[in-house]
């Protein structure tokens, strides 16, 4: 790679940096009790949660694990587990 | 109305887990949209969102210095309105960047009357740096440059109000926000970037790290800052308060209890004094901006 | 067409003839006359640039960078002070490789207070990354404009870069000075062509950090930038004079130097002064010649070890004083350097620091001090006071 001059980058890079290896605890997304209402959606700071498959799914690549998500959710559907890794 | 549904503030950045700014940075873009250039300060947001050559930004983006990003916007705006270009620019700086070292530059650029939206993402002290105090920090805060100790409370002044310095300037449109109301922000965004004239937003950014609390309730505490009347969502068109959120109030404890900077107030005794202070300051918010929900009879 | 024209008008004309898009000054002391000539400019529609009426000079250079890197040419003017409270924006312009243009009109720092001119300051600026071109009379001050531009925005060096010409000296002074037609000056600068530019259809990052991983390298992009700049200057000078009539062929000027024993180096508008001295000394059989350093910033290293090699004493007569340092002035230790093995002796004379008047007196006098080995010293100093 040579450096841009200038340091500067086009859009997309931030992707190779995969936060999800940071994660302690790991959201699991109950489908049950899920009622799509968008909420974790909407309040995920990765923005890493999928709006365009059925449910609602965290991309495990870049989730952090900070929990906003399963503390926000209005139906009780997302649960923090200790990840085994 | 801009597609809200974009997503222009991507994956991998290296933000605290639960990091109210790195929330509030993508609701900003959700409600400017794409045809927005953001001007940023060196702050948390811009460390953890640009180091070359991992941007996480997905609209043209620049970061010059710490205090300038105002003056830096303002260059943008004439060059985009010489060239008959229609990009929106909006700056997104920290409090410390905007209540202190940037006031120089942001005073200037309002006073010009620039096409621009400043934004500041206040977690009320120097975050980057290591939670020091900042203009922005509220009363008995314990940061690391205004730590409790056994003659001190922590953060001696109240909150600057900038808001107030802003409109007091001509802005057309002065409102806050918070993160934890996100149609909100965003609502305020859109109508900030299309207003005419130099905008200010102030979005109210929790910091688990340097407030205190766990990342997961990053949200939980914009709420509870709004329910304790600690922090006030409103808008100012033209200097004046035209909405300001109401709330059925609650006391402040239950916002400061949670968080590790107010931990000195009741340890090891609750510190009734001090608390009635903090206290009496949302007590004036509400009669300020007439939030209060009056119980019916 | 030839005029006479106050040095500030000139520049102002200049870079009204550059056609920026974006302006952005604050006014200072002796700089004011350049940016009020071309605010009436753009208030009369002569120039069809934006003014930005700015609060201070930190904001003057921030908004320009802004405005550069929005893919407008941008120009600025300040002195002094001024630049002073610029200092962190300098070197971010730089890194951040956007070709700004910006006037110094030279003067003192404080304290004490001065508004006369002296070089301490774009001098105390001389590692931030920009070329700093010296004129001589107001006809360099202005022609040097033209040649910053296309420097500055070649693509081999995209840095911003300082036209400097002295306080009062040459910005308040008046002198003929023939101005190049328009279809001229277009022809010879073409419209700026940003090379990062902030635009939403292609967006990218700029200003981002750097870990200690690349850091290194995009400094040392900047030094060859630095390089490139030489060349280009050489290239872009041999053209205005083929254009102009004018030669700015090279970083620097010689004067009478062929069979010199003593040599001066010298910057700026005492160059003039010099020219003189060096005609009476001549006359008097004193064989002193010149060598004029019209760039600072880059270096002209090889000009000057090619163009002093026979002579056998140098005087580097400095309106700046590096305080604490070995020869008391900036481009002593250069010149030395440039000359290192050739024997020749080279000494820094500190003069007309804060305005102090320089005469030919003083000149044939530093010639005599240099060849009788004694320098590195004021000069022109009231002994009596100290």
């Amino acid at each position: 790679m040579t450096l841009r001059i200038g340091c500067a980058a086009a859009p997309g890079q931030a992707r190779a940096n995969k936060t999800g290896s940071w994660r302690v605890f790991i959201p699991r997304f109950d489908h049950e009790k899920c009622t799509k209402c968008g909420m974790c959606i909407l309040l995920c700071p990765e923005a890493c949660i999928s709006a365009d498959t059925d449910f609602p799914e965290p991309d495990y690549d870049y989730c952090k694990g900070c929990g906003v998500c399963a503390d926000e959710c209005p139906a009780d559907a997302i649960e923090m587990e200790q990840e085994e890794k | 109305m801009v597609d809200k549904s974009l997503e222009l503030f991507d994956c991998g950045h290296r933000a605290c887990g639960g990091c109210g700014p790195a929330l509030a940075g993508r609701l900003i873009l959700k409600g400017a949209g794409e045809n927005t250039i953001v001007v940023a300060s060196t702050g948390c947001m811009e460390v953890f969102s640009t180091p070359y050559p991992e941007t996480a930004w997905k609209v043209p983006w620049i970061h010059s210095l710490f205090q300038n990003a105002a003056a830096v916007a303002s260059g943008v705006e004439a060059s985009l309105k010489k060239q008959g270009k229609s990009e929106k620019v909006v700056c997104i700086c920290g409090d410390g960047a905007t209540f202190d070292i940037g006031i120089l530059c942001i005073s200037g650029a309002f006073e010009r009357g620039h096409d621009i939206t400043y934004i500041c993402y206040d977690n009320e002290a120097y975050m980057n740096t290591g939670i020091q105090r900042s203009g922005a920090t509220p009363y008995d805060a314990s940061t690391t440059t205004s730590p409790a100790g056994k003659y001190s409370y922590g953060n001696k002044r109240p909150k600057k109000d900038m808001p107030a310095i802003l409109a007091a300037h001509g802005a057309p449109y002065v409102a806050t926000a918070s993160i934890a109301y996100p149609a909100d922000l965003m609502q305020k965004v859109e109508r900030a970037v299309n207003t005419p004239g130099p905008c200010y937003l102030q979005i109210h950014a929790p910091c688990s790290t340097g407030w205190g609390f766990e990342g997961s309730k990053t949200v939980e505490m914009g709420k509870l800052a709004i329910q304790t009347g600690l922090w006030v969502n409103y808008e100012m068109v033209d200097g004046t308060v035209v909405k300001a959120k109401k709330v059925a109030r609650k006391p402040v404890d239950e916002y400061l209890l949670p968080q590790k900077r107010f931990r000195h107030l009741f340890k090891p005794a609750r510190n009734e004094e001090e608390i009635a202070k903090i206290q009496a300051i949302a007590d004036a918010n509400a009669e300020r901006f007439g939030i209060d929900i009056k119980p019916k009879k | 067409m030839r005029q006479i024209m106050e040095g500030s008008h000139a520049v102002a004309e200049a870079v009204r003839l550059c056609r920026p898009g974006v302006i952005s000054a604050y006014p200072i002391t002796p700089q004011t006359h350049i940016v009020e000539r071309l605010a009436e400019m753009v208030a009369n529609g002569e120039c069809d640039a934006d003014y930005i009426t700015v609060e201070s000079e930190f904001s003057a250079l921030s908004s320009c960078l802004g405005a550069s890197a929005a893919g407008s040419r941008t120009y600025s003017a300040t002195t002094s002070q001024g630049l002073a409270f610029m200092f962190e924006v300098c070197f971010n312009v730089a890194g951040m490789r956007q070709p700004v243009i910006m006037s110094i009109a030279n003067r003192a720092m404080g304290a004490p207070l001065s508004i006369w001119n002296d070089q301490q300051d774009s001098i105390s600026l001389r590692d931030a990354g920009w070329f700093q071109l010296y004129a001589e009379d107001a006809q360099e001050s202005m022609d040097l404009h033209f040649l910053a531009y296309r420097i500055a925005e070649d693509h081999r060096v995209l840095l911003p870069g300082f036209v400097c010409f002295d306080g009062f000296i040459l910005s308040h002074t008046y002198e003929p000075v023939d101005v190049p037609p328009q279809d001229g000056i277009d022809a010879f600068l073409p419209p700026f062509k940003p090379f990062n530019v902030l635009d939403a259809k292609n967006p990218i990052s700029m200003g981002m950090y750097a870990t200690p991983d690349y850091y290194m390298e995009f400094r040392y992009q900047m030094d060859q930038a630095m390089d490139q700049a030489a060349k280009v200057m050489a290239e872009a000078g041999r053209e205005f004079s083929e254009r102009f009539g004018r030669d700015y062929g090279g970083l620097v000027e010689e004067y009478r130097l062929d069979d010199a024993d003593v040599a001066f180096v010298a910057m700026g508008s005492v160059c003039g002064t010099v020219k003189d001295a060096i005609d009476e000394m001549r006359a008097a059989g004193v064989k002193a010649g010149l060598l004029k350093l019209r760039s600072f910033r880059p270096f002209p290293k090889a000009d000057i070890r090619r163009a002093l090699a026979g002579v056998a004493a140098v005087a580097v007569l400095e309106k700046n004083i590096s305080i604490g340092s070995a020869m008391k002035g900036a481009a002593g230790p250069e010149v030395k350097d440039a000359l290192y093995g050739t024997g020749i002796n080279v000494y820094s004379y500190i003069i007309g620091l804060g305005g102090r008047d320089v005469r030919k007196k003083d000149i044939a006098a530093i010639a005599k001090a240099a060849a009788a080995q004694q320098g590195d010293m004021f000069y022109g100093l009231r002994t009596e006071l100290v």
